[in-house]
């Protein structure tokens, strides 16, 4: 899960690691309350959404008074922010944070991050801050410097003053520095974080150490113990396709193609859209069902592709283990009655209780074209799809 | 004779009594699994399914002499399971769940670190011998006895290799499913080096997916391989998928470019591995590598 640069940053806070004074603005109405507040003669106005790049993309500004403020916030709200971390059509400003501007000596790189390679997490800084850290890693590598965690292990100390060092830090920046790097190990672990990036940590002209911008993501398997992070959740920051199928426990990611997947398992339904592509065609979504699906779910799951405008066609792809294939068919059958079915559907079912599944398609009398391979099955739905556009 | 699942094999199931545990159970004894008992905190002394229920692991090993357990429990209970299993001394353990935390299976890496138990999963289909039995979810009437070893971060794609390697007439020695979550017990390397030492096993499947390196490992492993070479096939699902965007899996994302789909395939021929371009070319690319070895 993904959550705000001011939510992460005041996260922060409560672990006591320094952020610039700031608050958020989710109407043009706050902003004027915010910045008097500040009361700073250079305030930083940043548009809130979930991807980076915002600062190209007019995400970013800097004022000088409470009127340009105001009148800066007034333009983003509304705005479609476009960069390479958002869809095509860009993401629309909701919440504007207005901060503190902070006198930078020096911007630096901290990160720190699970790490499959060891199984374990990863402490990453660079002296290269305010930049595209995988830019810096390709350029100029040796300014890259890993601390790797021991899995389930702590951060050390001599772990943070080989970092801290490595930065080039010393005297009483360097306590400061070591000091927020602890607190920041201590807030990944408490909280499940997947990652918690400080980019640009800076280095103000008196010395102090600060977290200018906070990237956090969390792991979804924990949230049921962090329920102060599950509330963090911004459900305007999802495609509402993927919100819905969300809400029936479907994983679900939507795609720029037209042909609409449904398939049980991750990579089946990965391999499923390298098939469409293969033989010319391109999946509208990714869509793994998963685990134990109940005949409801497979129809909560159907509706939401077939009322995907985007979708021409539909290939059903299912391989039950845990899944039934009884269970899929009755859902699958109750869902295409419902929506009156006229987009060309395909169907591929295989696996436990096979036989009673293709049964209850056959009895079902729908247009529906059951196949028995996936290559086959991938073929005929992009051959169909081509027929109908 | 097949490797992890074999006639040696004394099988326990760690929520035995729950309603995945009891339909998958079911399968695998209706398989031919030896399954000798089960676990269900406070429901030991009951019997279900015509097995044993025992309150610990412990006590169950010390009834059964149980060697190997699958763990069907929810995903809050499942690390301390694993644990539980590895300290009953089990030699292997299955785990089934998915929607384990992160934290959770770092732990349990660090407290397992020099453990002789193999551990299998989390998030994975489990492992099947055709002939000796099976720990997990997968539909037996796919697997056919034979040479494949088959070894697969996705669950639904290692029954598509057990399908093709049974129409290809190759059947198979074992099927592993390693699971597709960041933090594992056995990874490609492990069950690589399972299925060399193993007689039955003559050539082997891998599949893998974007995310993580662990293919590219397997890849660097086999450069290695001198006498008791096996030719090995392997398909990476996700050559279609966006970067940055997690598919289902909490591993598969690609994250950088040694992640794609792409760079792994071309580590995996750098190998010798024969890769084949769409998983239903799996079979034919199995048959090819097992021809030119």
């Amino acid at each position: 899960m993904n959550i705000h640069e001011y939510q992460a940053k005041q996260l922060l806070a409560k672990y006591d690691i320094p952020i610039p004074a700031g608050d958020i603005a989710y109407k043009t109405h706050d902003a004027e309350r915010v910045a008097r507040w500040l009361d700073e003669d250079v305030m930083i106005v940043k548009a809130q959404i979930h991807a980076g790049g915002r600062g190209k993309a007019g995400g970013v500004k800097m004022v000088k008074s409470v009127q340009e403020a105001v009148e800066s916030v007034d333009n983003m709200f509304g705005m479609k922010l476009i960069t390479p971390q958002t869809p095509p059509e860009g993401k629309e400003v909701r919440r504007v944070y207005i901060e503190a501007g902070v006198d930078i000596d020096n911007e630096l790189y901290f990160c720190i991050l699970n790490d499959r390679s060891t199984s374990g997490i990863a402490m990453i800084a660079s002296t290269e801050g305010g930049m595209d850290i995988e830019e810096v890693a390709e350029k100029t590598p040796d300014k890259i410097f890993k601390v790797h965690i021991t899995s389930g292990g702590n951060l050390q100390h001599h772990h943070v003053r080989k970092a801290v060092f490595d930065l080039g830090l010393a005297g009483k920046t360097a306590k400061k520095a070591a000091r927020l790097m602890l607190n920041a190990f201590r807030a990944f672990v408490d909280l499940d974080a997947e990652m918690i990036e400080i980019n640009p940590l800076v280095i103000t002209g008196s010395g102090d150490v600060v977290a200018v911008d906070c990237k956090m993501t969390f792991d979804d398997n924990a949230l049921f113990r962090q329920r102060e992070v599950e509330e963090l959740r911004d459900d305007d920051e999802m495609d509402p396709l993927e919100l819905e199928a969300a809400r029936h426990d479907l994983n679900y990611v939507k795609l720029e193609g037209n042909i609409g997947l449904m398939v049980n398992g991750a990579g089946l339904s990965m391999a499923t859209m390298d098939c469409i592509e293969y033989y010319g065609g391109k999946a509208a979504n990714f869509m793994d069902v998963a685990g134990a699906a109940t005949p409801e779910r497979v129809a909560a799951a159907f509706k939401l592709i077939y009322r995907d405008p985007s979708v021409d066609g539909i290939l059903l792809n299912i391989f039950g283990g845990m899944m039934r294939c009884n269970d899929i068919a009755e859902g699958l059958v109750a869902a295409a009655r419902e929506v009156g079915l006229s987009k060309p559907l395909v169907v591929r079912l295989e696996g436990t209780n096979v036989e009673k599944g293709r049964e209850i398609l056959r009895d079902s009398g729908l247009p529906m074209e059951p196949v028995e391979s996936m290559g086959e099955a991938a073929k005929k739905i992009v051959k169909a799809v081509k027929e109908v556009t | 004779m097949a490797v992890l699942i074999t006639a040696k094999s004394k099988i326990i199931c760690q929520g035995l009594t729950g309603s995945q545990g009891t339909f998958h159970s079911e399968q695998a004894i209706a398989y031919g699994t030896n399954l000798v008992g089960g676990v269900t905190p406070d429901k030991g002394g009951m019997e279900h399914l015509g097995l044993p229920v025992f309150n610990t692991v412990a006590e169950a090993v010390a009834k059964t002499g149980a060697n190997a357990s699958g763990i069907f429990v929810p995903p809050i209970f499942a690390a301390d399971a694993i644990l539980e299993a590895a300290d009953a001394g089990l030699d292997l353990v299955v785990c089934i769940t998915d929607g384990i935390p992160v934290r959770d299976m770092q732990m349990v890496k660090r407290e397992l670190k020099d453990s002789k138990t193999v551990v299998v999963g989390p998030n994975c289909p489990g492992v099947l011998s055709p002939g000796y039995g099976k720990i997990g979810i997968m539909p037996g009437y796919i697997c056919e006895k034979g040479k494949i070893g088959v070894v697969s971060r996705s669950g639904t794609l290692s029954y598509e290799a057990a399908v093709q390697t049974s129409t290809a007439g190759l059947g198979q020695s074992t099927i592993i499913g390693i699971g597709g979550d960041p933090v594992n017990g056995t990874n490609f390397v492990q069950a690589l080096e399972l299925f060399l030492d193993d007689d039955e096993t003559e050539g082997m499947v891998l599949i893998g997916e974007i995310g993580g390196t662990v293919e590219v490992e397997a890849a660097e492993f086999i450069k290695t391989w001198k006498k008791n070479k096996k030719p090995v096939a392997a398909f990476i699902a996700g050559t279609s998928a966006p970067p940055g965007r997690r598919l289902g899996h909490a591993g598969a994302i690609i994250s950088s470019s040694a992640e794609t789909a792409d760079a792994k395939k071309e580590a995996l021929r750098s190998a010798g591995v024969e890769v084949a371009d769409t998983i239903i070319g799996l079979g034919e690319a199995m048959k090819k590598a097992l021809g030119a070895a």
